[in-house]
Order: C-alpha cells, then sequence, then structure tokens
C-alpha cells in the first residue's frame, strides 16, 4: 500500500485500484473546527477535480476534489455523525471516500510524503 | 483552502505583535491584519466566550468625537442623520443606532455615547464598523452644521472583553467598571491608565469595550490575559457569537438597501422620532411603520447539521423564492446551525417552513424567534 498527497490537500492510499481517499493533517489545521461533512452517493463516478466532498467548518465551506478517475465504492458515514473526527485523526480514522480508480496512470501527478512536506513548506 | 497570509500594506492594530505572538491565523478585513483565530481554535474560542471571557481586539473599528457648543445642538446635528432619539440620551448612557441614506437606506450601524462629565458637555462619541469609517466620516463632514465638528480618534486602541466573567476580571483593574449598567459608559482609570469603558459589546453577553491609549493597549491586554478566565478571540468566534445573539453585521445583514425596519431594528427608533420623523428617508420608514415593509429579516433553526450560508436562497416548500440568506453558519453553542436572512414579510412568521438551498440542494429550516441564545446583559438591581 502506497500513500500519495495532492495539492488540494488530500491523503490517498492506494492499494490495488482502490484508494482511500482523505484530508492531509495541514488541511484540518487550516480549516479549524469541522462542524459537516457532505459525502458523495456510493456508486458516483467522478473525473479528477470533481467535487467529491464538501467539509463545512465553524467559518466557511471547502470543498473536497476527487484527485483521481474513479467510482466511489464506500463512503466513511461516521463522519456524517462526528464531523469533529475529521480534526482529531485526519490521516486514519477520518477517510472521506474510497475509490475504485479508472485511470492508475494518474498516479504518477501526485506527490509522495517527502514532495507534500516540501509543498506546504512552501505556502 | 487555506487563507492569504498577511499582505504588507494592510494597516496593523496596536496589538497587531501580541497577535502574532498568541500564534494568530492573521487574515486581512477591512483593511486591516486581524487575527480570525488564535491556535485553540473558533469552537473553543466562542464557547470560552459564553462560559467565562474573551478579550477581542476590535481597534480596527472607527472612534471618533462629535463635538458642538452643548449637547442640544449636538444630538441634534446627529438626529438629522439617524432615526434614534439623541437628544434625550442621558449622560453617561450609550445607544445603538443607524445612519440612513435618503431613500431609509442604512449607511452604517454604530454606537453613540453621552460623556457623563459636565465639561464634555455638546460631545458625542461614536464607534463605526472599519468597513464605513470613509463613508461615514464624509457623510458627517458634508452633513454636520458648521458648529458641530468631527474629530477622529486615532491614538487610541478598541479592546472588548465579552463573557459572564468579563466586568470582574475588568473591576479587579478598573474598580470603577463593575458600577456600570449596561449601556453606561465613562472615564476611569484601568491600572492608572485613563481608559473610557461602556458596558456593552456584540455577544450577547455581559462585557465591556475598552477604549484605551495606543501605546498601552499591548500592556492592558496582556494583564487581562494573564487572568485565567481569560482567552484571546478572534473574528471568527466575533462572528458566531453575535449571530447566536440576533445581531446584525453591516455589509451582510443591513446594507444602504435595508431600512431599519427591514433589519428588525426599530428598538433604534424611539417613539419621539418615529412620530416626528425628520431623518433622512423618512416619509418611508414612517410608512413601513404604519403598514409594514414589504421584505423583512427574520432568523433561522436547520432541521439538520449542515449549514447555509450567506447567499443561499430561501424558499418556500412549494418552491416560491421568498428570500436570501444574509449570515448563517454553526452555532457552537447549540450545537447546530443557524442563519438570518430577508423574507417577503407574507412569509416571515415564526415557525414557517422553508427551505435554504445549498448545493442546489434544500435544507429544511422554520423560521425562529432571535436572538437564538439567550442574551445576557447585565440588569442593575434596583433599590
Amino acid at each position: 500500500m502506497t500513500t500519495y498527497y495532492s495539492k488540494d490537500h488530500e491523503w490517498i492510499s492506494v492499494d490495488g485500484d482502490v484508494a482511500t481517499v482523505g484530508i492531509t493533517n495541514y488541511a484540518q489545521e487550516q480549516l479549524g473546527d469541522v462542524v459537516f461533512v457532505e459525502l458523495p452517493e456510493v456508486g458516483k463516478t467522478v473525473s479528477q477535480g470533481d467535487e467529491a466532498a464538501v467539509v463545512e467548518s465553524v467559518k466557511a465551506a471547502s470543498e473536497v476534489y476527487a484527485p483521481l478517475d474513479g467510482e466511489v465504492v464506500e463512503t466513511n458515514g461516521t463522519l456524517e455523525d462526528e464531523p469533529a473526527k475529521v480534526n482529531e485523526d485526519p490521516e486514519g480514522a477520518a477517510w472521506f471516500v474510497k475509490m475504485k480508480l479508472s485511470n492508475t496512470n494518474q498516479l504518477s501527478e501526485l506527490l509522495d510524503a517527502d514532495g507534500y512536506k516540501a509543498f506546504i513548506a512552501e505556502l | 483552502m487555506a487563507e492569504q497570509a498577511t499582505a504588507s500594506d494592510l494597516l496593523q492594530t496596536p496589538l497587531n505583535d501580541l497577535h502574532v505572538e498568541l500564534g494568530a491565523r492573521m487574515v486581512s478585513f477591512a483593511g486591516f491584519s486581524m487575527p480570525v483565530q488564535y491556535p485553540t481554535g473558533i469552537m473553543t474560542e466562542h464557547l470560552h466566550t459564553r462560559e467565562h471571557a474573551g478579550l477581542f481586539d476590535v481597534s480596527h473599528m472607527g472612534q471618533a468625537w462629535l463635538i458642538g457648543p452643548d449637547h442640544e445642538t449636538t444630538a441634534r446635528a446627529l438626529e438629522a442623520l439617524c432615526p434614534s432619539n439623541m437628544v434625550e440620551l442621558k449622560p453617561g448612557r450609550q445607544r445603538y443606532t443607524v445612519l440612513l441614506n435618503e431613500d431609509g437606506g442604512i449607511v452604517d450601524d454604530l454606537m453613540v455615547t453621552r460623556p457623563l462629565a459636565a465639561e464634555r458637555d455638546g460631545q458625542l462619541f461614536i464607534v463605526v464598523n472599519a468597513s464605513r469609517k470613509d463613508v461615514d466620516y464624509a457623510l458627517l463632514r458634508d452633513k454636520l452644521p458648521d458648529n458641530v465638528r468631527l474629530e477622529l480618534v486615532e491614538d487610541r486602541a478598541l479592546i472588548a472583553l465579552q463573557g459572564p466573567e468579563a466586568v470582574a476580571v475588568v473591576a479587579s483593574h478598573a474598580p470603577a467598571a463593575a458600577e456600570l449598567g449596561f449601556m453606561d459608559a465613562d472615564f476611569m482609570e484601568l491600572d492608572g491608565i485613563d481608559c473610557h469603558i461602556s458596558r456593552s459589546g456584540y455577544t450577547g453577553e455581559d462585557g465591556v469595550e475598552m477604549s484605551v491609549p495606543a501605546g498601552a493597549a499591548e500592556a492592558i491586554a496582556k494583564a487581562l490575559l494573564a487572568d485565567e478566565r481569560v482567552k484571546p478571540i478572534g473574528l471568527g468566534a466575533r462572528d458566531s457569537l453575535r449571530m447566536e445573539a440576533g445581531l446584525c453585521l453591516y455589509g451582510h445583514d443591513l446594507d444602504e438597501t435595508t431600512s431599519p425596519v427591514e433589519g428588525s431594528i426599530t428598538f433604534a427608533m424611539q417613539k419621539r422620532r418615529r412620530e416626528e420623523g425628520g431623518f433622512p428617508g423618512a416619509a418611508h420608514i414612517q410608512k413601513e411603520l404604519a403598514e409594514g415593509p414589504s421584505r423583512v429579516r427574520v432568523g433561522f433553526k436547520l432541521d439538520g447539521k449542515a449549514p447555509a450560508r450567506e447567499g443561499a436562497e430561501i424558499r418556500l416548500p412549494d418552491g416560491t423564492v421568498i428570500g436570501t440568506v444574509t449570515s448563517g453558519g454553526f452555532a457552537p453553542t447549540m450545537g447546530a446551525p443557524i442563519a438570518m436572512g430577508y423574507v417577503d414579510a407574507a412569509h416571515s412568521e415564526l415557525g414557517t417552513k422553508v427551505n435554504l438551498v445549498v448545493r442546489n440542494r434544500e435544507l429544511p429550516a422554520q423560521v425562529a424567534a432571535m436572538p437564538f441564545v439567550q442574551q445576557r446583559y447585565y440588569r442593575k438591581p434596583k433599590n
């Protein structure tokens, strides 16, 4: 299993052709207290860059974009009842969706852990 | 997703270094670099203010004096621009009002204080919104008579301390603050520094706003923050606190197209002014008072957990559009989303079922009474 990162502050953990997607610790710090998460329907087909989910903090709503093409195969329903989990364990229990990837070639466009670390250091 | 870092051309308040030292996230607001939140986050800051005391830097707001020959003259000059009773405002008392344009639209909302000291007879102290300073000052300079002048206060910071423990904390540095009733104000010494303190605020809680010398602002803020009951609070929680208290934010809930009647702030219009008129747009506003406005600001409680924010369309269950949300978000004290907005007056009754449209989805809500959270202003015991 390999973990990738996007410049939209998502982490993507890939196992075969299934990717688990969540937002990074940096993202949750920027958002502040998360009060609501809107998840996509299972079965929804998304293209890279499409809005896949929405995170609402006290202050504002932020979109979570699909980092890759694919189909949503599972969503983390616990976030609907416990949105604060996104602040507590963003890169673990608070994953957003699992996607079946339709184009694994797109993985090469993503960052690895060191690349992402360097990216946020510049922000 | 991230807020942009502070641009170098932004103004800084006298507490800027302290905000940075406290780890605040700074954002651009009305031309100033201001703290939106501190490391503990908006939710914690909000709840701390409701339970203990929160310190807010509101130095970006405009402070000024209107100075005329006697109270009657200065008060009448201001009454020509606003619908409140300024002539009968007693010494040492503060009042909320609005400046009006010729159509009766709101140019700004502001606080006006008549000083207690007899030697300041003829003076009124005003505090206006940061975003409206230039407009307000231009209007006042243009409209005030020759014998009433506007004098800006640019060497003072403004610090608010809000929450059930706020006055006890301030009183440990400025004992006279404990003697103030709600909307009373006076000059007094705080740790030996000459400050102007009013018992008022923008959170729905008891508390004070303190106009302090800019050079002493950091020392005063640090002295207050040294009290374990006090935490620094940013603009994020300031917004969620005022929303729960049902209070308007200029530029969002009030603007030049909304009248005080539409804005549901007719409490700012005392009886004599309603009857006599004599303010800009009086004919229009008096007609609205008599016949009811065509649209009105109301509050909403949402059934679900998803917040609706400014700009969300307000629809009846049958799909008819009846208005727009002007402020909305998550209410930390209530653990639920709330909103306010303007609707056709015919659909403004409490309990009216509506849908607020967010991302093309209809969120069920109903018209709810404001304030959403009980205001806890201090009332002096009657002797």
